[in-house]
């Protein structure tokens, strides 16, 4: 079986500047790869690369084993999960409107879309009696992002990509969050891949860590080996100037 | 509408998964465009409810029957002499008659003419001959009638009849008291002063009129402002202008305050009234000839003097005015009802109320069809402009430049196009509603943050399902607010659709311009302003109805 995401040799260039210089990562399937790295360092690029929102300028994006460029970019995107920094619900539609949205655009029938929101709620902790009507005007950040988080995996999706997903969250939501991330990865055995400027966030959610600077991959491994043995000077720098290294 | 209102307003499924939420995207730009379809469906309705012929002109829905239609300029001798000639044709014809009066000028009263909007008017000899043929040469009455005559015939087709008998030619005016403390009493005098001369637009424009009259007399011009002829009498009886121009019939000459000076050198050309015809008129309705030639050299100067004061002092309807000439004449025999206006402008409005309320509807009616059509065009082109910025500068531009073309000198191109009535009038209107139209929709849609568009397509939505599903239902509040605003300037734009006989609220306001009533002025501007009010609200709450519910709490939240 094919990796889940592979990126042969990717380039991107945005107006001049070199935004990413010739990446080549692997994600398998059911795993959560970290991207880690200062801002500017490539990450959000090599996670939009994957739902095609960027095209590369050179190499290939290959989504089980076949070039991104031969699929539809609309059908592939509905099986992916997409969350964004601070939730970016609709803010127009409920809550439970916002988690639909997914579902009717591949026209599922009313009483399979009700019963699955009712089930994504439960996911994240959030009783849709109480929240599904509601509109993000009348949610926090934390309940938000779970909304947001609920709406990424609606369509039950192959891959979920996470950019910044907990970072507008004080800790005790952030904390509140990851533990539910970390009960819905066990189980449902999702392909995710987190952008994280947090590395205490990356070891605790990741099987894998990449740490990308200036467009380059510098160094991929677990977290332990990330943590134990910093492939190079940059990277060991790069750590220690990170928020969440002691943890 | 109905239901587009009811899914607005209506309740979200318990789970607020219920098919309502998305499709609200669809339904509140359904609202909003259906909204000028509201005040379209109110214009008929009170268009209906109004009902009745009026004394005034209405745009009547065109009939089987043949009609012969009347055009009159905007004054009142236009007016009466066009009525003389409808009531004529009534009586001793039998033809049914539709009145299109009012018209601005003669460009678009000759113009209506030829392309058959019209089919019969009053001109003068004069104006003809200079104004229409291009004809400079000085002529006498009988030399200048003929030439007039197979010059409209061999180029437009177009019929004189027999003169009713007067000329109007033109006349310059001073108060009798300043023109005896500067001892003018003809035109050669006044090139012994420096003067402040108040003249039309016409005759400032005209090669008969001011450019010929300053060489003829010397004139030495102090100032010079042009101004409409109801509003020269006023700046004349204030004593802002020292001069002004006036037809040699109008009613207002008759006072004691006013001195017309002689025209001594004899510049002034003569302007015989003789009604123009279409020859394919004269076709369809034998027997029309020799009925206009019934009142034939029957109105002398001294009698059109009067029958303009009859309107103008007294305050009865030109129609009127009409018949009682006409029992004068033994031209009908129809009895006489009462006919002169209420004096205080509380009896006017309730006396006009029936008028009014169909006014209105056809007021509506013009603005509601216009708003619609704007919207159809408009709403469609800031959705491709927002996309493409080209196209936005582009359209923008072109828009724009539209919105600063007077509106008088919109409807005059429109003439050529469609005639005259309610189709120029609503093209017009629509024109200037689109800027707001256009450039609330780019807005609205340029206003949608980046990052939910991005998240839409991250999602899987095609363009179109961004656009109707996130953009749009963003959007919306602002583009109806352009749609509110382009209504309400439509309210008012439309009161100047009655220059071309579109009918409205500007009838009386016209109407009364041109009879120096301020009443009958006020008439129409006090229902129209409380039209364009009743209007606003109505759009607004509209507004408030369409904008999404999560919308109003967010900006509730950010307010706190």
């Amino acid at each position: 079986m094919p990796p889940m995401i592979e990126f042969w040799r990717v380039s991107k260039r945005f107006e001049g500047r070199c935004a990413l210089d010739e990446l080549s990562l692997s994600v398998a399937r059911g795993t959560t790869l970290a991207l880690v790295g200062p801002s500017g360092s490539g990450k959000t690029t090599t996670l939009k690369l994957i739902n095609r929102l960027v095209a590369p300028d050179t190499g290939a994006v290959l989504f089980q084993g076949q070039d991104l460029r031969q699929l539809d970019p609309v059908a592939l995107r509905r099986r992916i999960g997409y969350v964004v920094q601070d939730a970016a619900l609709f803010p127009h539609l409920t809550a439970g409107e916002n988690v639909a949205v997914v579902p009717r655009l591949l026209g599922w029938p009313p009483a399979r879309l009700r019963a699955r929101v009712e089930e994504l709620f439960a996911w994240v902790d959030l009783p849709a009696t109480e929240f599904a009507s509601r509109y993000p005007a009348e949610l926090s950040g934390g309940q938000s992002q779970r909304v947001a988080l609920a709406r990424a995996l609606a369509a039950d999706p192959d891959v979920v990509l996470m950019d910044e997903p907990f970072s507008a969250l004080d800790t005790i939501n952030r904390r509140r969050l990851e533990g539910q991330f970390l009960a819905i990865k066990r189980q449902l055995w999702k392909t995710i891949v987190l952008v994280t400027h947090n590395l205490g966030e990356a070891f605790r959610l990741a099987d894998q860590v990449a740490v990308l600077a200036e467009g380059r991959l510098q160094q991929l491994g677990t977290p332990e080996e990330v943590r134990e043995d910093p492939g190079n000077a940059l990277v060991g720098d790069l750590l220690r100037s990170l928020p969440g290294f002691e943890t | 509408m109905r239901q587009g209102r009811w899914r607005c307003a209506g309740p979200v499924g318990r789970a607020g998964v219920a098919r309502a939420g998305v499709a609200r995207a669809g339904v509140t730009l359904a609202a909003g465009v259906a909204l000028a379809g509201v005040a379209l469906a109110a214009g008929l309705a009170l268009a209906a409810a109004g009902g009745g012929p009026g004394t005034l002109p209405a745009a009547t829905p065109a009939s089987p029957r043949p009609r012969l239609v009347v055009g009159a300029k905007r004054f009142t001798e236009s007016a009466v002499l066009a009525e003389v000639m409808a009531q004529l044709v009534e009586r001793h014809l039998g033809v049914e008659v539709e009145r299109r009066f009012n018209l601005a000028g003669t460009d678009i009263c000759f113009g209506a003419l030829v392309n058959g909007a019209i089919d019969l008017y009053v001109e003068y000899s004069g104006t003809a001959l200079r104004s229409l043929l291009g004809d400079q040469r000085r002529l006498a009455a009988a030399p200048a009638l003929a030439a007039v005559r197979a010059g409209l015939e061999r180029r437009f087709g177009v019929a004189l009849l027999a003169p009713f008998g007067f000329d109007n030619s033109y006349a310059l005016a001073m108060r009798r008291d300043r023109a005896f403390e500067l001892g003018i009493t003809q035109l050669s005098d006044l090139g012994r002063h420096r003067l402040r001369f108040g003249f039309s637009h016409e005759f400032v424009g005209r090669a008969d009129g001011l450019a010929g009259l300053r060489q003829r007399y010397a004139l030495q011009v102090a100032q010079l402002v042009e101004l409409d002829h109801d509003l020269a009498y006023r700046a004349l009886d204030e004593a802002a202008i020292d001069v002004l121009d006036a037809y040699g019939t109008d009613a207002k000459l008759s006072g004691e305050r006013l001195l017309v000076l002689a025209d001594d050198l004899g510049f002034f050309p003569p302007y015989e009234g003789v009604p123009l015809v279409r020859r394919e008129a004269l076709r369809r309705f034998p027997g029309l000839e020799s009925t206009l030639a019934l009142i034939a050299g029957r109105i002398d100067t001294d009698t059109m003097r009067r029958l303009n004061a009859e309107v103008e002092g007294l305050g009865r309807t030109p129609a009127n005015v009409a018949t009682r000439l006409l029992l004068r004449l033994g031209l009908t025999d129809v009895t006489m009802g009462r006919d002169v206006r209420p004096r205080g402008l509380l009896g006017l409005l309730l006396a006009r109320r029936g008028i009014t309320l169909r006014l209105a509807g056809q007021h509506l009616l013009l603005t509601g069809l216009a708003t619609l059509l704007a919207c159809l065009i408009g709403v469609p082109l800031g959705l491709v402009a927002a996309r493409r910025a080209r196209v936005a500068s582009l359209a923008l531009g072109v828009v724009g430049v539209l919105q600063t073309v007077p509106s008088l000198a919109l409807l005059a191109f429109m003439l050529p196009l469609f005639g005259i009535g309610t189709r120029p009038a609503i093209v017009a209107l629509l024109i200037y509603g689109l800027l707001p139209i256009v450039r609330n929709t780019i807005a609205g849609l340029r206003a949608v943050e980046p990052r939910l568009l991005e998240v839409g397509r991250g999602l899987g939505m095609t363009p179109a399902q961004l656009l109707r599903r996130v953009e749009l239902p963003l959007a919306v509040p602002v583009i109806l607010a352009g749609i509110r605003t382009a209504a309400v300037i439509s309210v008012g734009t439309a009161t100047l659709a009655a220059f071309i006989g579109a009918g409205g609220l500007g009838e009386p306001i016209v109407s009364g311009l041109s009879m120096n009533d301020f009443r009958l002025v006020l008439s129409g501007a006090l229902p129209a302003a409380l039209l364009a009010l009743v209007l606003d609200g109505a759009l607004w709450a509209l507004e408030r109805l369409a904008t999404p519910r999560g919308l109003r709490l967010a900006a509730a939240r950010s307010r706190r």
